[in-house]
């Protein structure tokens, strides 16, 4: 009977455990603290196969609005060997600390992580953005 | 509860097969003890419980929603292609269909679109390389469903089902003719019918017979001899030849298949009926796809492709030239007067967005191919970019194997599959045929 129930235990059990879940968050700290990132699609939600347009909010650690910067954006699947589909550039300042990134594309579903080098007249730094399709 | 129903199988009856022994010995000696026959009862429903659930597949949630997204009613709608304002009109494409069959565009009166994407063989030809006027460096792709892709050839040296077409017609080992005789070919044959079409043809009188900027040293010396204006003319041409060939070729679309079938039933929570019946081997290799063989990592959506270029470790074939795949594509499609940002484009730039974010210098590119749809895959031997796997078990052998890239990194893992696990994988590949 005993053997009965670790069996049924045993065939219940999921094959392999769950990988740790990356954060997700659309707001982020960049790495040396110097920038509050919020990272969201133009048109709200994340799409597979899709070229879409994102909008990057900048602002500093207290809170005003980043001017004047430039974004270079890099990335890929940290669980494959591969980068981005696209080269998303930077294309308009739309005001207020915010700019358009387009061409952004995730052409498979998983984790994916966009990587934000940010230079402002302030100084430079990184955020890193992670998306799960 | 996951169950995999050859796998759980052969774990129901390793783990209950010591068990029914046992309780057998133990039913010999103790026929008299009540506790002892109430035990052997309640294991005896368990099992029988345990059994019913090895023989109906469950799927998970989220197995489930992968399955629907992989299903052919998944396909959304084809998006009008701005950048070819005739590519649904009914006369370009009827136009198309004709040119597409037409063996006079070609160097030597032999050739067409048609021979190597050949009708009765889903549009491609079964042989290892294209055979045009010569032997070509890759294998011919199938053309069901080509309309939604942003990339063309292999390698993406194209951006444009139009501009797509105009390569072969060029190319040496292909139809190897040029644009100049094709331009005055389409005029005194079809000229009324591209007329009525793309409006008036040019005056062709001080164009030469044969010229292009890319054919022989005559034609090249031809072309170069002629005005901007007539070039521009001829050009013009050229790219309304490619673009009545897209229309025809935007109307070959997928067809049903078992898969679809067995999908739509599981996504409606009904049996599955007739030939959606799936066996439990097929049902096996859907759910290793899916899973463990991580095979819809790429082969993706309802057309079984992610439209995007990956290194992944296939073999150079001997005898032909060096192939770096992608790497080598980008200055080509950047290069090519047809593209997107060119000015034979209709419609505005912003139908470029693939083209202007395209990847241009990651190493990743090195040896990076498209990846193919799996749509009707069975029936179309031998595989990957220049027929290099004679059949699927080869295939399916050499993503278990995962071999270092002759150049470049390639993004595939060595994985443990069974003989079992790789003969149900190719069973479900088989289902994936109307």
């Amino acid at each position: 009977m005993v053997l009965g129930v670790l069996a049924v235990v045993y065939m219940t059990a999921p094959n392999t455990p769950p990988a740790a879940a990356p954060e997700t968050g659309q707001t982020r700290g960049s790495e040396k603290g110097m920038f509050v990132a919020t990272f969201v699609p133009q048109d709200g939600a994340a799409r597979q196969n899709e070229l879409q347009d994102w909008v990057l909010t900048l602002k500093t650690a207290t809170g005003k609005p980043v001017e004047n910067a430039t974004v270079e954006v890099s990335g890929g699947m940290p669980q494959h060997a591969h980068g981005l589909p696209t080269s998303p550039k930077m294309t308009d300042y739309l005001g207020e600390g915010r700019y358009r990134i387009s061409g952004v594309k995730f052409s498979m579903s998983g984790w994916w992580q966009l990587k934000l080098g940010i230079s402002a007249p302030t100084g430079s730094d990184t955020v890193v953005f992670n998306i799960v399709l | 509860m996951r169950c995999f129903p050859a796998q759980f199988q052969e774990k129901c009856v390793a783990v209950f097969h010591r068990e029914l022994r046992r309780n057998k010995r133990s039913a010999r000696f103790r026929v008299s003890a009540k506790s002892g026959n109430a035990l052997s009862l309640i294991l005896v429903l368990l099992l029988a419980v345990l059994v019913a659930g090895c023989e109906r597949p469950q799927f998970s949630e989220a197995e489930k929603r992968t399955v629907a997204s992989l299903a052919l009613s998944a396909l959304p709608p084809l998006k009008p292609d701005t950048t070819n304002r005739y590519a649904d009109d009914p006369g370009a494409a009827a136009l198309g269909a004709t040119l597409f069959f037409d063996f006079s565009l070609s160097r030597n009166g032999t050739v067409a679109c048609s021979t190597c994407h050949q009708i009765g063989q889903q549009f491609q030809d079964g042989l290892p390389q294209g055979m045009g006027v010569g032997r070509t460096n890759r294998r011919t792709q199938p053309l069901a469903g080509v309309a939604f892709s942003p990339w063309f050839f292999w390698d993406g040296r194209r951006d444009s089902l139009w501009s797509q077409a105009l390569v072969p017609l060029e190319n040496p080992l292909e139809q190897a003719g040029n644009r100049a005789a094709y331009a005055r070919y389409v005029k005194a044959r079809f000229g009324e019918r591209y007329e009525r079409i793309f409006g008036p043809l040019p005056d062709f009188a001080g164009i030469p017979a044969s010229a292009s900027p890319l054919g022989s040293v005559a034609e090249q010396s031809a072309w170069s001899g002629m005005s901007d204006g007539q070039r521009d003319d001829i050009n013009r041409v050229f790219a309304n030849i490619g673009k009545a060939l897209a229309a025809f070729q935007r109307s070959i679309m997928p067809k049903e298949t078992r898969f679809d079938r067995f999908a739509a039933a599981l996504a409606a929570g009904k049996e599955p009926k007739d030939d959606a019946v799936f066996s439990a081997e097929e049902i096996q290799g859907l759910k290793l796809f899916i899973g463990k063989a991580n095979c819809s990592t790429c082969h993706n959506g309802p057309l079984f492709t992610d439209h995007a270029f990956h290194n992944t470790g296939v073999p150079p074939v001997a005898d032909l030239p060096p192939d770096r795949g992608r790497i080598d594509a980008v200055a080509q499609v950047d290069a090519d007067p047809f593209n997107c940002l060119g000015v034979f484009r209709d419609g505005g730039p912003e139908a470029c967005g693939e083209l202007k974010f395209m990847v241009r210098d990651k190493p990743e590119l090195i040896r990076a191919y498209k990846t193919p749809s799996l749509r009707a895959v069975a029936g179309r031997p031998p595989y990957m970019h220049a027929g290099q796997f004679g059949s699927l078990e080869e295939v399916v052998a050499h993503y278990a194997k995962a071999p270092l890239s002759v150049e470049g990194v390639s993004e595939v893992h060595p994985m443990q599959l069974s003989e079992r696990e790789r003969v149900a994988l190719v069973a479900f590949l088989k289902t994936l045929s109307p």
